[in-house]
């Protein structure tokens, strides 16, 4: 065992082999004196570990873009076609349309795909947050701990974290823009959305940050929720966020009751259906600008900040 | 070990603020964690001292529990010590995890392959982790996956390998960015003796080409088979080191007789025995229902025990004489049978 020199040459039973045949003693010996010599940089291993999502990405792309379509394809079909079909539209174009006309001051009718195009597209961007990151990252801290494949990597734990972020809010971003096709296509007769993008550079802004909000907190839940207590995260966090956060109906309709109108304000999910009504159906009533861009943009500081600090907690212990 | 240091691959030095020479691949001092748990504090490690020249394949050999995980989780930056200190490749674990990671390569205990990607795609993923180009990581993943046996399973999912092949595909990948130092916690553990023998060989040949290696393993065969010094670990601790050879005479008795009777050994019996006084005889315990006896010169000790044993109306259990290995080590460090 000690009897070498420093030559390839395979000591004894290296070149045995076995039925999982490992007969390449000169082979692993040369892999030590041929290796390329590494040079990684900050820039280079992130760059990497994203290459590494989106290869994932494209082999899952099936499920990916079933788990991404299905949603919105299916309340556009039932909100936009079948109700409108079945109940002559009344229903919700009617209240919902009063409902705007009278928060944005702005007469006419909006039908309910109208509000429903920047609701669905937060509603997406949520879920895919979350689906994207929280329960990936579950899986990887659960009992083989594949996490730890990729802390090894030479960056900071801080930096895997930022990368998880960054992969969720991709795929967050996508699964909103599926909305565009399916809600432009989708509808009965009549019932077309009035989508009007007034600034673009507005749109591109609000749906990053909110994509970059949604991961970020899906970050967080991800690292501090009990992986058993995972059906709690739909029942305390996705559907009360989604129900109360003004994807059915705009913010400013809620005037009628007040209390609840004040109440969802703590809910990120407002923000992001408001900042995307705002730029999408300028038709509707929505609130202030500077208040969706402050919680979009501090939202995404602040669940950033405390997804990576309890991830790296959890990485490192 | 001089002539295996002066072999040792010519990787980049220590960097900056190396607090120790470009000799050693592992040093620690006083290296210690202390879980805190709601039952309270639990120490897992409790002041380890290390000194790995390069080169070296040293192993950490103790039972399940032993702090073996937590000694390696510190020195591969993932678990951050609450006291002492430890350098690896010349670089302070704790104050440069990042310069530490990029020396070495891990073989961890779980499989924490990848499963989301085949077997080359593993190898080559870590390697850009590395900073390769994604040219020059499809080429060193395919070499590795040649040299590891793994070519016709190139493009197999990892979740679909069998626990040999991950094994070897997890002890490749730690190998894409040739490490300065390679870690393997438990490297068989759970293996068929076939694979065992086989990843032995592998260990074999990476560390006749000068690699340093630390592997944590609680088969005492495979510390004996394959490590040039052994630290022998209980409890957090390290109970003794040396080469295999230095442990055993270290102990100064070189066989261990237990007898085990079927009831409890009486007051007295051993006394009357007269055995701790024989020449040859380094040592005598007494247990509830058994009695082992430490020896350099085991010759009719067993003999005398069952004897004894039979005058005071006591039947035999069951009774064992353990030539010189590292168990009868074990055995005599801590007066406990070694819990595999």
């Amino acid at each position: 065992m000690t009897s070498t020199t420093s030559t390839a040459a395979p000591p004894d039973g290296a070149g045995r082999g076995g039925p999982d045949g490992t007969g390449a003693g000169a082979d692993i010996a040369a892999l030590i004196a041929e290796a390329p010599v590494p040079q990684p940089t900050l820039a280079k291993t992130f760059g990497a570990m994203m290459a590494r999502e989106f290869r994932v990405l494209r082999r899952n792309s099936i499920s990916t873009f079933m788990r991404a379509v299905m949603q919105p394809l299916l309340f556009v079909f039932v909100f936009t076609y079948v109700m409108p079909k079945i109940g002559g539209g009344f229903m919700f174009g009617g209240t919902a349309g009063a409902a705007a006309a009278s928060g944005s001051g702005a007469a006419g009718a909006v039908n309910f795909a109208t509000i429903l195009v920047p609701g669905l597209m937060a509603s997406m961007l949520l879920m895919q947050g979350i689906m994207a990151v929280t329960f990936p990252l579950v899986m990887e801290f659960s009992w083989q701990r594949t996490i730890e494949d990729r802390a090894l990597a030479p960056v900071p734990i801080q930096v895997l974290g930022v990368q998880k972020i960054s992969a969720g809010a991709v795929q967050s971003f996508l699964g909103a823009l599926i909305v565009f096709p399916i809600v432009l296509l989708v509808h009965a007769a009549g019932q077309a959305p009035h989508v009007h993008v007034t600034n673009w550079a507005l749109l591109v802004l609000i749906l990053v940050t909110a994509s970059l909000l949604t991961s970020a907190l899906g970050l967080l839940l991800g690292t501090v929720m009990d992986p058993r207590k995972m059906q709690m995260v739909f029942a305390a966090i996705l559907l009360p966020a989604t129900m109360l956060g003004c994807v059915y109906y705009p913010w400013s309709a809620m005037h009628q009751i007040r209390w609840l109108q004040l109440l969802i304000l703590i809910n990120p999910m407002v923000y992001m259906s408001e900042g995307l009504r705002a730029v999408l159906t300028p038709g509707v009533g929505h609130m202030p600008m500077w208040a969706i861009l402050t919680v979009l943009v501090g939202g995404t500081a602040v669940f950033g900040y405390l997804g990576t600090r309890t991830f790296t907690r959890r990485v490192l212990n | 070990m001089t002539d295996r240091a002066a072999r040792a691959p010519t990787a980049p030095g220590p960097g900056p603020g190396a607090a120790i020479g470009a000799g050693t691949a592992i040093r620690t001092a006083d290296l210690r964690k202390t879980y805190q748990t709601s039952r309270g504090d639990v120490p897992a490690v409790r002041g380890i001292d290390l000194n790995v020249p390069s080169g070296e394949l040293f192993g950490l050999l103790g039972p399940n529990g032993a702090g073996k995980s937590t000694t390696i989780g510190m020195l591969t930056t993932l678990v951050l010590p609450t006291g002492g200190r430890a350098w690896v490749a010349g670089l302070d674990v704790v104050a440069d995890p990042v310069g530490v990671k990029r020396r070495i390569g891990v073989v961890t205990q779980n499989n924490t392959l990848d499963m989301q990607l085949t077997v080359a795609e593993n190898l080559e993923f870590r390697s850009r982790f590395f900073g390769l180009g994604s040219g020059e990581a499809s080429r060193r993943a395919g070499q590795l996956i040649d040299a590891f046996g793994l070519g016709d399973r190139r493009n197999a999912m990892a979740t679909d390998l069998s626990g040999g092949q991950a094994r070897r595909l997890l002890i490749a990948r730690a190998l894409v960015h040739r490490p300065e130092v390679l870690f393997l916690d438990e490297p068989t553990a759970g293996l068929d003796p076939q694979t065992r023998v086989n990843l032995w060989d592998i260990l074999r040949v990476l560390h006749d080409q000068g690699q340093s290696i630390l592997l944590t393993t609680h088969y005492m065969e495979e510390a004996e088979a394959l490590c040039d010094r052994i630290a022998v670990v209980d409890h957090g601790e390290v109970l003794a080191r040396g080469t295999v050879d230095e442990l055993k005479e270290g102990t100064g008795a070189d066989t261990v007789i237990t007898v085990r009777y079927e009831g409890a050994v009486p007051d007295g019996l051993v006394a009357e025995t007269g055995l701790a006084a024989r020449p040859g005889v380094e040592k005598v315990e007494t247990g509830h229902d058994r009695i082992r006896v430490f020896a350099s010169d085991p010759d009719g000790v067993l003999g005398e025990l069952v004897a004894a044993g039979a005058r005071a109306g006591l039947t035999v259990r069951d009774a064992a004489q353990l030539k010189p290995s590292l168990e009868t080590v074990f055995l005599n460090l801590t007066g406990r049978e070694y819990r595999e």
